[in-house]
């Protein structure tokens, strides 16, 4: 890693020195290999993340969609390396540019995190102290990795919080977080995250507290600065309607699993699994005719200390009993790939799918 | 100005029960310039150093069997407007009639038979429920306050309710935090129903959950709606959800109604730049339209504070389409088609209001443009 960082001359910047093989443009910046991440609870172990594989190239956006609770935010904090290792058991392998963070030292990780990538939060003032100014919050992340004089990171700050659209950026340098809005605090938020430049940018829920309207200002911001570095960026959110506006590659959670995985094309309109069918079809849409009504995907979702057998949707699958042999409730089904880079974790065989889509669930859509 | 909807034939988009012939029912709740404002004070001696005008000025009513939709930003005023309707905050000023009765300043005594006629339903399905009562308890609880002893008893009448609401009657000696967001949220509507009452006011009842329990819950409102004839006003910032959930819609912006509309009429042809603004804002699940500036408004900054809303229009700060008659003449909530009302004096969709509204305000500035 080179010391001193120019941003203002920097495009997509690979990285250099340590890993070998730096990834090129159009290879995997991020690859993430059967991750997981369970804890040690009085409960007994919780299997938050158990099996997570995708892949990311620099200058995509790859969303993760999920219900509250089905591993989404412990995966990013698990690439991020941000979970305590005393208490969480971590296994699987995690490539950013060429190297691999699970069996990299925690020093390694630190050193990496905030720079090479950086994360934003559903709620800033989680990540900004209360007691400092904006300013100094992101003058000080900007000096950790960067060895320049005070002067120099100021400029560098103001200049962020201008590129984030804070109206008057050197006047509210000295403001607090409590002097901001939600929305200026996610600016803020982002402003401090991105003034190193990361080449990954983790954005969990980074929408989720905020109005339609700021909602929009921040997704654009988000596409704007992606386009401008050249970064790979995950979102996270449970809302199909963000992930549609921006994501590229969408990864289906289900109890700490990925059940189906593809293009954001792919799997909005030809859905390969019946958890994101339900997902579709639960949500009332401001795009189409009015329809009477939603149809729920039954149940609630499972508790991850006693994920049920097999398929972990199979409690609440309406079409559970559609492979043959019962095996949906004995074996896990693997992601197999359907089409090209379309993949999709259930027993049904891909004529009883199709089936089902055209005939039952496309129509109601 | 409301007066003017009464000559105005109902229009078919919802399926309420007056969407028969004959003139509009009365209504089942009518609310007149309802005003809440909550002062802000200094020190020790709590001298009043100005007001945060939540809601400033409502005028609307709720008819027998529909369902009115109230979306906006946060801080617009929701929340206010749902507790002073449902008499749980007292007015600063204005007029609330249940049934043709004021009930604006009833005393807490006087309230009580009403109560059971007006019930709310909160956003936060962990928070609004006691933890350390069972579940029969907490649904129990209004026949206790009432002191009302429901035919076969309270726990028969309970159970009767859990099963109405899709939980089973065997949870009746649970505890809540043994429950999912969703499943909570069914027993504060159970405990709504519990009185059988006319009008329900929730608040947020499906922004917690998860989509595909949030759609369980809105099928539940729709079939209690249907089985016990209930009126709802349901508050909500999703626009998708309330476009489904209701049969005329009210956005609010800094404490004002700025469009009252039948859900067809908003979603079809906006009027107000701020209800085109947040319709536009939607993300919608499509991925064909991703990175799709064109249609898409865009507005500057944030909501202004409600303690200093600016004058005239308030939302005139953030308005492309704002000019020198916005800045400082309010415009109001007036008729601009059969069932649409908007406040503007540009609207979208029809012909310009500049001259009329200006006129019809007598240019007077409206009270909320200082202090
Ligand atoms: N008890 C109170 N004292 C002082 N200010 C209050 C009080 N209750 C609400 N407010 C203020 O009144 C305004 C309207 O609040 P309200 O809770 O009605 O908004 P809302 O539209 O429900 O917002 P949200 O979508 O965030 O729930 C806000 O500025 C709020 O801070
Ligand atoms: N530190 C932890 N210890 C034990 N369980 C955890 C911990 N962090 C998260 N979990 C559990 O892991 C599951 C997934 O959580 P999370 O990734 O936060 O979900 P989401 O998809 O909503 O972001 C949840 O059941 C949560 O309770
Ligand atoms: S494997 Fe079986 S239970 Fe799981 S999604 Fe497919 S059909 Fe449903
Ligand atoms: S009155 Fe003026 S500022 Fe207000 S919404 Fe209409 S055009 Fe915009
Ligand atoms: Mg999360
Ligand atoms: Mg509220």
């Amino acid at each position: 890693m080179s010391d001193v960082q120019k941003p203002d001359t920097e495009k997509a910047t690979t990285g250099t020195g340590a890993a070998a093989g730096s990834a090129g443009a159009d290879e995997k910046f991020l690859s993430v290999r059967d991750l997981r991440i369970h804890f040690d609870t009085d409960d007994g172990l919780v299997k938050s993340v158990d099996g997570v594989s995708f892949d990311l190239k620099a200058g995509q956006t790859l969303g993760i969609v999920g219900e509250s609770g089905s591993g989404k935010s412990v995966t990013s904090l698990g690439i991020m390396g941000l979970h305590n290792s005393e208490r969480a058991r971590i296994s699987g392998e995690i490539w950013l540019d060429g190297e691999e963070l699970i069996g990299a030292g925690t020093e390694r990780v630190r050193k990496l995190r905030g720079q090479k990538m950086a994360m934003i939060f559903q709620d800033p003032l989680s990540a900004l102290h209360p007691y400092y100014s904006i300013g100094a919050q992101i003058v000080e992340a900007y000096r950790v990795h960067n060895a320049v004089d005070k002067k120099t990171a100021k400029k560098r700050a103001v200049e962020m919080l201008d590129r984030v659209g804070i109206p008057e950026p050197a006047r509210r340098y000295d403001d607090y977080p409590h002097q901001f809005s939600g929305g200026m605090r996610q600016r803020a938020m982002i402003a401090m995250a991105l003034v190193n430049n990361p080449q990954l940018l983790i954005a969990d829920e980074p929408t989720t507290a905020l109005d339609v309207t700021v909602q929009a200002q921040i997704l654009d911001l988000i596409r704007d600065l992606q386009k401008e570095f050249h970064s790979a960026v995950v979102i996270i959110t449970h809302d199909l309607g963000v992930v549609a506006e921006i994501a590229d590659e969408l990864l289906v959670m289900y109890a700490g699993r990925c059940i189906e995985r593809g293009s954001a094309e792919k799997v909005f309109y030809r859905p390969q699994h019946p958890y994101t069918w339900g997902l579709l079809g639960s949500m009332p849409r401001i795009d189409r005719e009015q329809t009477d009504r939603l149809v729920p995907v039954k149940g609630t979702p499972p508790s991850l200390i006693n994920v049920p057998s097999g398929c972990a949707f199979h409690p609440r699958c309406p079409y559970a009993d559609v492979p043959k042999d019962n095996i949906t409730r004995t074996e896990r089904p693997e992601l197999r790939q359907i089409t090209d880079g379309h993949f999709s974790a259930c027993h049904m065989t891909p004529a009883e799918r199709e089936r089902i889509w055209t005939e039952e669930i496309a129509p109601k859509l | 100005m409301t007066d003017l909807s009464k000559e105005i034939p109902e229009q078919g988009a919802g399926q309420g029960p007056d969407g028969a012939d004959g003139p509009a029912p009365e209504p089942l709740l009518k609310v007149t310039g309802l005003v809440k404002h909550f002062p802000i004070t200094k020190g020790v001696l709590k001298r009043k150093v100005g007001a945060v005008q939540a809601v400033d000025g409502l005028t609307f009513d709720v008819r027998p069997g529909e369902t009115l939709g109230v979306v906006g930003e946060s801080g617009c005023g929701k929340s206010t407007m749902g507790r002073l309707i449902t008499r749980l905050l007292e007015p600063t000023g204005g007029k609330v009639e249940f049934e043709g009765r004021d009930i604006t300043h009833l005393s807490t005594g006087a309230m009580r038979p009403m109560r059971r006629d007006v019930q709310m339903i909160f956003q936060d399905p962990y928070g609004s429920l006691n933890p350390r009562h069972t579940i029969g308890g907490i649904v129990g609880t209004p026949f206790k306050l009432q002191g009302i002893q429901p035919e076969g008893g309270v726990k028969k009448e309970v159970q009767r309710l859990l099963e109405l609401v899709g939980l089973s009657p065997e949870h009746y000696n649970r505890y809540p935090h043994e429950f999912s967001g969703g499943q909570r949220q069914r027993i504060g509507i159970a405990r709504a129903l519990a009185l059988n009452p006319k009008l329900v006011v929730a608040d947020e009842p499906v922004s917690a959950l998860d989509v595909s329990i949030q759609a369980q819950v809105v099928n539940l409102l729709d079939d209690l709606q249907k089985e016990l004839g209930l009126t709802y006003v349901i508050i909500a910032h999703d626009l998708s959800v309330i476009r489904h959930v209701s049969d005329r819609i009210a956005v609010m912006y800094l404490g004002k109604i700025v469009e009252l509309a039948d859900r067809t009429s908003l979603y079809e042809s906006p009027k107000h730049p701020y209800t085109k603004a947040l319709l536009s804002a939607v993300p919608v699940p499509d991925p064909s339209r991703r990175g799709g500036k064109s249609d898409r408004i865009l507005l500057k900054g944030d909501v202004p504070s409600p303690i200093k809303p600016p004058s005239g229009c308030r939302f005139h700060t953030r308005c492309w389409k704002a000019t020198e008659v916005c800045r400082t003449t309010e415009p109001p909530l007036i008729q601009l088609a059969p069932g649409h009302q908007a406040a503007c004096h540009h609207p979208e969709n029809v012909p310009d209001q500049s001259a009329q509204t200006a006129a019809v305000t007598g240019g007077a500035s409206e009270a909320g443009t200082t202090k």
